[in-house]
């Protein structure tokens, strides 16, 4: 019985680990709406939205609490930065955020309520969707952005934090800038040619993540062939793959991520990983984990770190 | 099935010395470990060992690993056939990985014997005494607080779950000796102590949710192993521990006739218990530091002995660690072939194919005699 919580938890953790299934965002595009429209409608008779100085017209929230570092970096990407005034202990970006110990994976109620908060964005809910129902019961409206399952999810997310925050101007331009941005990344890729092998690590137990994942589809964007496809059978997106098969498939980018205690070294050093095209050719990445395990601003930005490396690999082999 | 209570139960007091030491050599013929059983036994492994190397999702096919096997023994040179790549992934990768699942199944099924044995309990586990709990502390902070660097050959998170482990158990001895020397105080120091660490480890996740996959990797069983860093860790122990737990087995049949017949064989239980909670715990502390928590091969495999084969030491002691061994293997093939490429995370596959199998074996005995 032990053995089934453990490896229950284990089946939480990689999921939280691993940035989403498809269910909680599915979940995240209808969410999203429905508040908005209430904070538009309620918070235009309490008094706190009125009597704050920043307090934009229309009745914008004033004291919002972000518990999700995406959020966070979307929030102040789209200038409502000035009306946020604490975020979880994970939100380390932008520096101005005003970070706090308020965890987002085990929200202290009372905690988030000192903060007096009229808004509270968040991305996990320990207890399915209880707390919605909390965040009601301290005077804030609630809105849950679980992780993004496509790109289409991040521009829908921007847009309602816009909506809600009364920055729909900033929102737009934000999701202007990534477009164009993701599509200039794309464009300049080498067009022709076999697309590159591409194996992401998620740990040493080659957890890997496949095309069905959302950082898998930004790998598809850029045109690489993920060794994880073939693994990922029912389609969840984070496959562990066999140490043989990866061997085998001969991978000619490596990507892992400053998550895990190991760097490039450690892989290089594995029996028979020297032999590999992405070891042998110095394509073994390691990403920052922060803006990897994000669907926010910074997309671009990893995406033109791998757009580079992959136009590296492609003069390479 | 009968389960004697955690207290070694009293003996009729009064017995002769030599009416007991009639039935004492009685009891060691009819107990003997017989040929035909280990052959058996032993040839299960062979073969298990075998599927294992031969199988695989690289599928390197059964002739070429075969020539490939054969151009290792000296004065043989035959060309495999296989790509410099298709040797690694045979003798780094698959021969290793089998050799490792083979030791630890055998570890954690001596454990659970030895366990078992000293306890006369049923459901006595490889980590009951704080183990398991130890060891997930231990690669907890070294994970958590960025000491996950190499140290030596070995990797510095194995070297602290193999130290957390032994602290877990031997804390859980320390306070079950002073408390009371009947097994029972240890079991319930184990409880204590097990409770104890797990709630630090959970209090340290929490502060530090960034890390739980890395720890949940580490925790979890998995027999992912490249090289022979992680049998070359186990295997020292298996051969010490297992010989010391195979040459007590005499002595744990002698205990299951209570404290007091056993000192009036000469035997001291408090002395046997010692040695054997000892080289139990030595060989999970290491199983858990190369391969995590896999669980129901240490409390299973000796169960499934006594069904099979017979209930005295003599046999469970020894057969437990060659089909513990075997199981593992077999398990192990399943993990690697059933989604492949994919993986089926190995504590999975242990319960899901241990399970009905016990089961089955269970339904057509009658009794489990400890």
């Amino acid at each position: 019985m032990k053995r089934t919580t453990s490896a229950l938890l284990a089946g939480v953790a990689l999921a939280l680990a691993s940035c989403g299934s498809s269910d909680t965002t599915s979940e995240a595009g209808t969410d999203t709406t429905a508040p908005v429209e209430t904070t538009l409608v309620e918070s235009s008779d309490t008094t706190e939205a009125a009597t704050e100085p920043e307090a934009e017209v229309g009745g914008a929230p004033a004291r919002i609490v972000s518990l999700s570092s995406t959020a966070t970096e979307i929030l102040f990407a789209i200038g409502a930065g000035d009306q946020v005034v604490a975020v979880d202990s994970f939100s380390n970006f932008p520096a101005e955020a005003p970070i706090t110990d308020l965890s987002a994976f085990e929200p202290n109620l009372e905690a988030i309520a000192a903060y007096e908060p009229d808004l509270v964005v968040y991305a996990f809910d320990p207890d399915g969707d209880e707390l919605a129902t909390a965040f009601d019961g301290i005077g804030a409206e609630a809105i849950f952005q679980g992780p993004a399952a496509t790109l289409d999810d991040v521009y829908a997310q921007i847009a309602d934090l816009g909506i809600a925050t009364g920055n729909e101007d900033g929102a737009a331009a934000l999701n202007a800038e990534l477009q164009s941005g993701i599509d200039a990344i794309v464009a300049s890729l080498p067009a022709d040619g076999e697309p590159l092998r591409l194996y992401h690590e998620l740990d040493e137990n080659f957890y890997s993540a496949s095309s069905n994942s959302f950082i898998g589809q930004l790998y598809s964007l850029l045109g690489v062939a993920n060794i994880a496809d073939e693994a990922d059978v029912d389609g969840f997106g984070y496959p562990q793959l066999n140490a043989e098969y990866i061997l085998q498939s001969d991978p000619e980018i490596i990507v892992i991520t400053t998550e895990v205690a190991y760097g490039a070294d450690d892989v290089a050093a594995r029996p028979g990983w020297d032999a590999m095209s992405a070891v042998r050719n110095g394509n073994v990445v390691v990403v920052d984990g922060d803006i990897s395990s994000r669907w926010g601003p910074r997309l671009p930005e990893f995406l033109q770190t791998m757009a580079d490396v992959i136009a590296g690999a492609s003069v390479g082999s | 099935m009968t389960a004697p209570g955690l207290a070694a139960p009293t003996t009729a007091d009064g017995s002769g010395s030599s009416d007991t030491a009639v039935s004492g050599a009685l009891l060691a013929r009819a107990f003997r470990l017989s040929r035909t059983s280990l052959a058996l036994s032993l040839v299960i492994l062979v073969v298990a060992m075998a599927i294992g190397v031969l199988v695989g999702p690289a599928g390197l096919g059964f002739r070429s690993v075969l020539l490939e096997l054969l151009d290792r023994l000296p004065f043989v040179s035959v060309d495999s056939g296989l790509s410099d790549t298709q040797q690694v992934i045979l003798w780094e990768w698959r021969i290793t990985r089998v050799v490792l699942g083979a030791a630890v199944g055998a570890s954690l099924a001596l454990a659970g014997a030895g366990y078992q044995g000293v306890f006369r309990n049923p459901l006595a586990d490889p980590f009951l005494l704080g183990a398991a709990a130890g060891a997930g502390l231990g690669a907890t902070i070294v994970i958590a607080f960025g000491y996950a660097i190499g140290w030596g050959p070995l990797d510095s998170v194995a070297v602290a779950s193999f130290a957390g482990a032994l602290l877990g158990v031997g804390t859980s001895a320390y306070l079950g000796r002073s408390a009371d020397r009947s097994p029972a105080g240890l079991l319930l120091a184990g409880v204590a102590v097990a409770s104890f660490l797990t709630a630090v480890q959970t209090y340290l996740l929490q502060r530090r949710t960034d890390v739980i996959r890395d720890v949940y990797a580490w925790i979890f069983g998995r027999l992912t192993t490249g090289g022979w860093d992680e049998p070359g860790l186990l295997l020292p122990y298996l051969f010490v521990c297992g010989a010391v737990l195979i040459a007590h087995r005499r002595h744990l049949d002698v205990l299951r006739l209570g404290d007091d017949e056993a000192r009036s064989l000469g035997v001291n239980p408090d002395r046997v218990r010692l040695v054997v909670v000892i080289a139990a715990s030595l060989l999970t502390a290491a199983s858990v530091a190369v391969s995590g928590m896999i669980g129901f091969v240490g409390v299973v495999i000796p169960h499934l002995v006594r069904l099979l084969f017979g209930s005295s030491y003599r046999v469970v002691v020894p057969l437990s660690g060659v089909l513990g061994a075997a199981f593992l293997v077999l398990a192990d093939v399943g993990a690697r072939t059933v989604l492949s490429p994919a993986e089926l995370p190995i504590g999975v596959l242990t319960s899901f194919v241990g399970a009905p199998f016990f089961a089955l074996v269970l339904r057509s005995q009658r009794r489990v005699n400890l």
